[in-house]
C-alpha cells in the first residue's frame, strides 16, 4: 500500500483542489484528480519531505479556531497603530523565542500562522539552537510575546505532531 | 451569464459590506507602508490585506456568484489557501535579507545572530 500510496493524504488534498478548480464532482473528474493526485504524490517521493504523522487529528480544529480569532485580533490592532496619530511613535522589536518543537511540517506551519498574523513576523530560525527571531509590531512585553506563542500555538502544535 | 444588477437586495448589502470593508482593510495595510518609519514594521502593513482582505473580499465574491449561479461555489477557497502558503516566503525572504544587510552595516540595533556550536565537519548539516 505504502508503495503505490506513498503520500495519501497530499493525493487526496491533490484531488480535492483539482475538484474545486473545476467545481465539478462528475465521476469523470474525480477519476482524473484521484490519478493526479496519486501520480503527484510519487513525484514527491523523489523530494524526500520528512514524514510526519499527525497523532490527534481532532485538535486541528480548535488550533484554527485560535487562529481565525488571534488573526481578526490582530488585524484590528494594527489598523489602530497604523492610523493612530504619528506623535505617538510605534514601539515595535525583536522577541527571539526559544522552540522546543522540531517537526519541520510543524514548525511550517508555525511560520504561515505567525507570517498570516499581521502584528508577528517570523525573520530568521536557526535549526541549530532551536531560536527563533520574531518581529513584533506592537510590543508590550517581550517575554509576554513570548509565553503566549509558546502556550497558543507551539503547545498545541507539538501535542498534533510529537 | 448572469449580470451583477440581478442581484436581489437581500444578498448585494451584504456582498457591499464584505467588499468594502475588505478594500478599506487592504488600503489601511497599503497606507501602513507610507506610514511606518522603518523598514521591519513595513514588514508588518501588507499583512492586513493578505490576511482579513482577500478573506472577506473573496467571501464576498462566493457570495454573490453563489446568488447568480444559484449554486454552491467554493472554489475562492483555494485563493485563500495558496495566499497563506505562499506570503511566508516572500516574508522571510525580504525579512532576511535586510537583516543581513543591517548585520553588516550595523544599523537599526539588530540582534546579531547567536553563533552556532560547531559541527565536527565545520559545515552546516542543512
Amino acid at each position: 500500500m505504502r508503495y503505490w500510496f506513498p503520500y495519501p493524504l497530499l493525493s487526496f488534498a491533490l484531488m480535492l483542489f483539482w475538484l474545486l478548480i473545476n467545481q465539478s464532482l462528475s465521476p469523470a473528474q474525480i477519476l482524473l484528480g484521484a490519478a493526479l493526485g496519486i501520480s503527484h504524490a510519487w513525484l514527491m517521493v523523489n523530494l524526500r519531505p520528512t514524514k510526519t504523522h499527525m497523532k490527534k487529528a481532532w485538535l486541528v480544529g480548535r488550533l484554527m479556531a485560535t487562529v481565525v480569532i488571534d488573526v481578526a485580533k490582530s488585524n484590528i490592532m494594527v489598523m489602530g497603530v497604523i492610523l493612530r496619530r504619528r506623535n505617538r511613535p510605534v514601539n515595535s522589536g525583536f522577541v527571539p523565542i526559544h522552540l522546543t518543537l522540531r517537526d519541520e511540517n510543524a514548525l511550517a506551519i508555525l511560520a504561515c500562522i505567525l507570517t498570516a498574523t499581521p502584528g508577528s513576523a517570523w525573520l530568521e530560525f536557526d535549526s541549530q539552537t532551536q531560536v527563533l527571531l520574531l518581529h513584533v509590531l506592537d510590543i508590550e512585553n517581550g517575554t509576554a510575546w513570548a509565553e503566549l506563542i509558546r502556550t497558543r500555538y507551539e503547545a498545541p502544535l507539538k501535542e498534533l505532531f510529537e | 451569464m448572469s449580470h451583477l444588477t440581478d442581484l436581489p437586495l437581500w444578498a448585494a448589502i451584504p456582498v457591499c459590506i464584505l467588499l468594502l470593508v475588505g478594500s478599506i482593510i487592504t488600503l489601511i495595510g497599503s497606507i501602513g507602508l507610507l506610514r511606518l518609519n522603518n523598514f521591519y514594521s513595513r514588514l508588518h502593513a501588507p499583512t492586513l490585506g493578505a490576511s482579513a482582505g482577500v478573506v472577506l473580499i473573496s467571501l464576498a465574491s462566493m457570495l454573490c456568484f453563489a446568488v447568480l449561479q444559484n449554486r454552491w461555489i467554493f472554489h475562492e477557497v483555494l485563493i485563500v489557501v495558496f495566499i497563506i502558503l505562499t506570503t511566508p516566503v516572500t516574508l522571510m525572504l525580504l525579512g532576511q535579507s535586510a537583516l543581513y544587510r543591517d548585520r553588516i552595516e550595523g544599523t537599526h540595533d539588530v540582534p546579531l545572530k547567536e553563533k552556532p556550536v560547531p559541527t565536527p565537519t565545520g559545515t552546516d548539516p542543512d
